[in-house]
């Protein structure tokens, strides 16, 4: 049997959101010329709110002015992926696979379940059951949502990705509607264990599953210079 | 499974939309399939704008489906000749969205004599702008606004004119060759300063238009005796500046406010749908100005605060809305609001309410007036205070109930309180 192909992790740390977008569009370009295998980033932003391509009309999922994210110091970004609205901060873990879904995974439906897949085995490492909403894509755990999603495509290369709680400060999420849907909460491992979970732990969970779900092998790369 | 799964792929070309070559003179551009269960996708941006030239394998238009927003590559070079399907639209899978012509149909579309090509000299000179500007042209690619065809690129250099300020008529609000010159022109005509309003000042006209639209806005104006809170403050104050903070007008009137919230609860309380929600706490909102805008930090739980406590709650929330320290708690959960614009000489405001509360209460400046007293005219310091109610709710009577009750408490202050 062959071996599988290889998926590359690179932990950036705590990386302002601007970077991080810059870095991805650079990457992708990479993946797509060939210069670099299948990646994994991994980081934590300092607060943000980011608003996806089809939130653009709807500012309204923003429950505070601009002036008030400014004056709390949480930046705010148009992110080129899709989805609606969400927020990024410290404790939370940020995966962003920048992964040539061609020839054989060419399905958006395929793709983002798979994701699901591997942040909900994730959860149970820690106990934690969550589950697919049907029409609501994301990680739920009762109504609240422990994972958000949006991904952008470039030609079947991936960039953006996913957003765990690890021990979020949740009540940043009150700033917002995330991803404009109503009457939803959000939660993180470390609430509904009532424990600290670690990042660390976390990753380390979530790299064995997605290497699992998607076939890869994982390597580890140093960080981008 | 494998055998229907195959079939679908196969229809990919291996980048991009789907190609079918229609006639000898244009392409077929189709909305592609993206997974084996999508059916349909909504055209969130396109790239390129009518009478664009663009090259095969070029980004062309980004299409959004579930949580996924995908670049699509044009299946063939030439010039873009017709969008059928607008950004915003959602379309299904293999419906045409546009048309690409040969390149050589480019000569009818492109620009007359008349326009002066650049010399190879501007070309130079243009390229090295460009390279010296390397730092720019990331956060470039990222705005939507930013993406002008080569022409209009151009002309916006030569006429040294930001393309964030001129309002685009092309697809999707971009701005083309004939807004560019007609901005030019327009510019001349004028000689001001043009300002695009900023992504803040436009959330700040939608918050304040969204509120004039929900609540039925209706307003009552109360003419105040200051002049025991005055003499009190006079009194008092040094006290309050011992204890590191100020014994403003405005903490007086919070004060009140929360005793006369106690009497009329409907006026601190929010209308979700058909519910009135009364709350049990007074979490009172301060209305702060900024450089850059405005905040209404909370205090919460506001009933339960001396004065002193709520001096400080005042001097230290504006303190650290204006030094951005303020937490997303600081901000949420208010029940009324207070705005102050006597502080910058308005006598009489006339606010709108912060949704989803049900009304707010400005203060005007506290100034020396006439006043007729028992027959005589005496100078004293008297100030317009207005309350603005949401009539869906509060009816004149109520509204008028509760500012009694405000005046009173403010004219007959209670001085154990201090």
């Amino acid at each position: 049997m062959e071996s599988p192909p290889c998926l590359e992790v690179r932990r950036l740390g705590v990386m302002p959101y601007a970077d991080a977008l810059q870095l991805q569009q650079a990457l992708v370009n990479d993946r797509r010329a060939g210069r670099v295998r299948d990646l994994l980033l991994l980081a934590q932003h300092p607060h943000v709110v980011t608003l996806g391509v089809s939130a653009r009309q709807r500012l309204s999922n923003l429950r505070v002015s601009r002036s008030v994210l400014q004056a709390m110091g949480v930046e705010f970004f148009d992110a080129p992926r899709g989805g609606d609205i969400t927020y990024h901060g410290p404790g939370q873990l940020v995966g962003y696979p920048i992964l040539d879904l061609r020839p054989d995974r060419c399905d958006v439906h395929r793709y983002v379940r798979d994701l699901e897949t591997v942040i909900m085995r994730t959860a149970l490492a820690f106990g934690v059951h969550a589950t697919r909403e049907p029409g609501l894509t994301g990680v739920w755990v009762g109504h609240d949502k422990l994972a958000a999603i949006g991904v952008r495509l470039s030609r079947w290369v991936t960039s953006h990705g996913f957003a765990l709680n690890v021990e979020t400060e949740l009540s940043y999420f009150d700033l917002i509607r995330p991803c404009g849907i109503e009457g939803r909460g959000v939660t993180s491992l470390s609430h509904l264990t009532g424990t600290r979970v670690s990042l660390g732990a976390v990753e380390e969970a979530l790299l064995r599953e997605f290497g699992a779900v998607f076939a890869r092998a994982v390597t580890y790369g140093g960080r981008p210079t | 499974m494998t055998a229907s799964k195959a079939g679908i792929t196969s229809f990919l070309t291996p980048s991009g939309p789907k190609v079918n070559v229609s006639r000898a003179m244009a392409t077929t551009v189709l909305m592609p399939q993206l997974g084996e269960s999508i059916t349909e996708g909504t055209i969130v941006r396109w790239h390129k704008e009518i009478g664009d030239r663009v090259a095969q394998d070029e980004l062309l238009f980004e299409v959004s489906t579930d949580k996924v927003d995908a670049e699509i590559p044009s299946p063939a070079a030439g010039v873009l000749t017709e969008i059928r399907a607008v950004e915003g639209v959602t379309v299904l899978v293999d419906s045409v969205v546009a048309l690409i012509g040969h390149a050589s149909d480019v000569s009818t579309m492109a620009s007359p004599p008349g326009v002066a090509s650049p010399t190879a000299d501007q070309v130079a000179h243009d390229e090295g702008d460009e390279l010296s500007s390397g730092a720019a042209v990331p956060e470039d690619r990222c705005d939507p606004r930013q993406s002008l065809s080569p022409v209009v690129q151009k002309l916006v250099r030569e006429h040294n004119i930001d393309p964030a300020i001129i309002q685009g008529t092309g697809t999707g609000g971009r701005v083309t060759k004939t807004d560019v010159l007609n901005a030019v022109r327009d510019a001349d005509a004028r000689s001001g300063q043009l300002e695009k309003m900023s992504v803040m000042r436009r959330r700040i006209a939608e918050r304040m238009l969204e509120s004039r639209r929900t609540s039925a806005h209706a307003h009552t104006v109360f003419d105040v005796d200051f002049s025991r809170i005055a003499a009190l403050r006079a009194a008092m104050r040094t006290g309050y500046d011992d204890a590191g903070t100020k014994l403003s007008y405005l903490v007086f009137v919070a004060r009140a406010a929360v005793e006369a919230l106690r009497e009329v609860p409907v006026v601190n309380a929010a209308l979700d749908g058909d519910t009135i929600v009364y709350s049990s706490d007074v979490n009172l909102g301060i209305a702060v100005a900024l450089d850059w805008g405005l905040i209404v930090p909370i205090i919460k739980r506001a009933q339960d605060r001396t004065m002193v406590e709520l001096a400080q709650a005042v001097a230290e929330l504006s303190d650290r809305a204006r030094s951005k320290r303020l937490t997303p708690d600081d901000v949420a959960g208010g029940t009324f609001t207070i705005t102050n614009p006597g502080g910058f000489g308005s006598i009489l405001g006339m606010p709108i309410i912060n949704q989803p509360q049900l009304a707010i209460l400005c203060v005007g400046a506290v100034e020396q007036r006439a006043a007729v007293v028992d027959g005589e005219v005496l100078a004293q310091a008297r100030a317009y205070l207005t309350l603005a109610f949401d009539h869906r709710v509060i009816d004149g009577a109520v509204a008028d109930r509760f500012m009694s009750t405000l005046k009173r408490h403010l004219e007959e202050f209670d001085k154990g309180l201090l």
